[in-house]
């Protein structure tokens, strides 16, 4: 299905966006919120590498308004708390239990979409086919090969209800699990290790598939980029692995 | 099917001068509403639901936790977006209210300008996937709430919705892309269809009429 867009409201969303995009450059300029500890990282490739499987304007949407709010929500959560502020983000979100109420929510929520976006912008940029080596056979014995592995984390990811991410798990003797979090959950938040994640949120797919969820997590797996996902779970066993 | 898909009380484009383009309703209205309803249909062998209103499965299913999660995802999403449509019109929004909503509104919120704050924040502060709701609370109250996902003031036993906002982000993506903000100050201020509002706190909330 493609969506006609009347005119109107094509007009209407480009003016919306070029208002959007000049906006926050002033903003930060003046009103100048905290730059750290933590910052965006720039796209490891060109917003248009994952075309035509994911848009450009979802990439940049995605990652130049939607993880950078949480960059910036994340920093001022942390403003007053300079103890935590400390922390790398795996053990700030290990740890939110020890955080005070006031914030708690916050760092969840913006930590974990944080290190959520840093890792999927990671492992895209890619051109899909097959992991091989280490990871392949990893793969096979804990998740029953890599066709019943797709199979099985596109089903999780559309049985999840709302917001929410499909991960794949990795743990120090290299173990692979699949398991979803709504929002912007994530394993780390109980110590545990991503090695790679989808985002199933509504903006992660809405301007390309609309409603179309499964074609969506059908199509993602073009852009995924095995040799990133490859160093992640060598980081994994060599216990680096950050977020 | 016992549970079936209300048509719209306006057409398709209708919306669209006021920020809600003809896209937007289709796939809202046509995709995601049916594809609630169509689930809750399966739902009703298996999950025992038979002879039950949608209003009491939602309360029960409510009620039940976790555990009624399957069954309040699609039960709750049917009867909000029952809501949904029914709250917004062609000729919304505006500082018109029909005289008995605006005196309650006055009474608990101060006055029209702070209840659109409160409302407005209670939706952009739902993280995630969820809707804004404006409630007569037990104790007669209005006051403004936010739930996640498929819940809604009935499932939480907080009261009885009489207007609720669709912060999912499939209600907003196509015309205000991340902008909640934006979205939310544009359905109070050009879409509420007040008079609904005040006949839903007349008659104690909106009854779907539907059932299992
Ligand atoms: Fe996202
Ligand atoms: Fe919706």
């Amino acid at each position: 299905m493609t969506i006609a867009f009347d005119r109107r409201s094509l007009l209407r969303g480009a003016a919306g966006l070029a208002t959007a995009w000049a906006a926050p450059r002033a903003a930060r300029a003046q009103a100048a919120p905290p730059a750290g500890p933590f910052s965006l990282p720039p796209l490891p490739y060109p917003p248009s590498a994952n075309e035509p499987h994911i848009d450009t304007q979802t990439m940049e949407i995605h990652h130049g308004r939607h993880h950078a709010a949480y960059v910036s929500n994340l920093n001022a959560a942390l403003r007053d708390h300079a103890q935590l502020a400390r922390l790398p983000l795996p053990d700030l979100l290990a740890r939110l239990g020890e955080a005070p109420e006031a914030v708690r929510t916050a760092l969840r929520n913006n930590g974990g979409g944080h290190a959520n976006h840093s890792m999927f912008w990671e492992i895209m940029g890619g051109r899909g086919g097959a992991p091989s080596g280490e990871l392949a056979e990893a793969i096979q014995r804990d998740l029953g090969g890599f066709d019943r592995m797709k199979a099985d984390f596109n089903a999780a990811g559309l049985r999840v209800f709302g917001s929410g991410w499909v991960f794949v798990t990795v743990d120090r003797g290299g173990r692979l699990a699949i398991v979803t979090r709504p929002n912007q959950d994530t394993p780390l938040m109980e110590g545990g290790r991503v090695l790679m994640g989808n985002d199933v949120w509504e903006h992660a797919y809405y301007l390309k598939y609309q409603n179309r969820r499964a074609d969506y997590l059908a199509a993602w797996w073009n852009v995924v980029n095995w040799e990133k996902v490859a160093a992640r779970y060598a980081a994994a066993k060599a216990g680096t692995l950050g977020v | 099917m016992p549970f079936s898909l209300p048509s719209l009380p306006y057409s398709y484009n209708a919306l669209a001068a006021r920020g809600m383009c003809q896209e937007t309703l289709e796939l809202h209205h046509g995709k995601h509403h049916q594809a609630y309803v169509t689930a809750l249909n399966g739902l009703i062998e298996s999950k025992g639901l038979q002879g039950k209103t949608l209003e009491q499965i939602v309360a029960e299913a409510g009620r039940q936790g976790a555990d009624g999660l399957p069954v309040l995802n699609q039960a709750g999403q049917h009867w909000n977006h029952c809501l949904f449509w029914q709250v917004m019109s062609p000729d919304g929004g505006g500082d018109k209210l029909p005289g008995h909503l605006a005196s309650k509104i006055n009474q608990d919120f101060g006055g029209l300008a702070q209840f659109k704050e409160a409302f407005k924040q209670a939706g952009v502060t739902q993280f995630g996937s969820g809707w804004a709701w404006l409630i007569v609370a037990p104790d007669g109250k209005l006051r403004v709430t936010k739930t996640p996902n498929g819940a809604n003031p009935i499932s939480t036993g907080e009261g009885t919705p009489i207007l609720g906002c669709d912060v999912w982000e499939h209600s907003y993506y196509l015309d205000f892309r991340n902008r909640r903000p934006d979205y939310l100050q544009n359905f109070l201020d050009w879409l509420v269809n007040w008079e609904a509002v005040a006949t839903f706190l007349q008659q104690g909330g909106m009854k779907t009429g539907q059932s299992a």
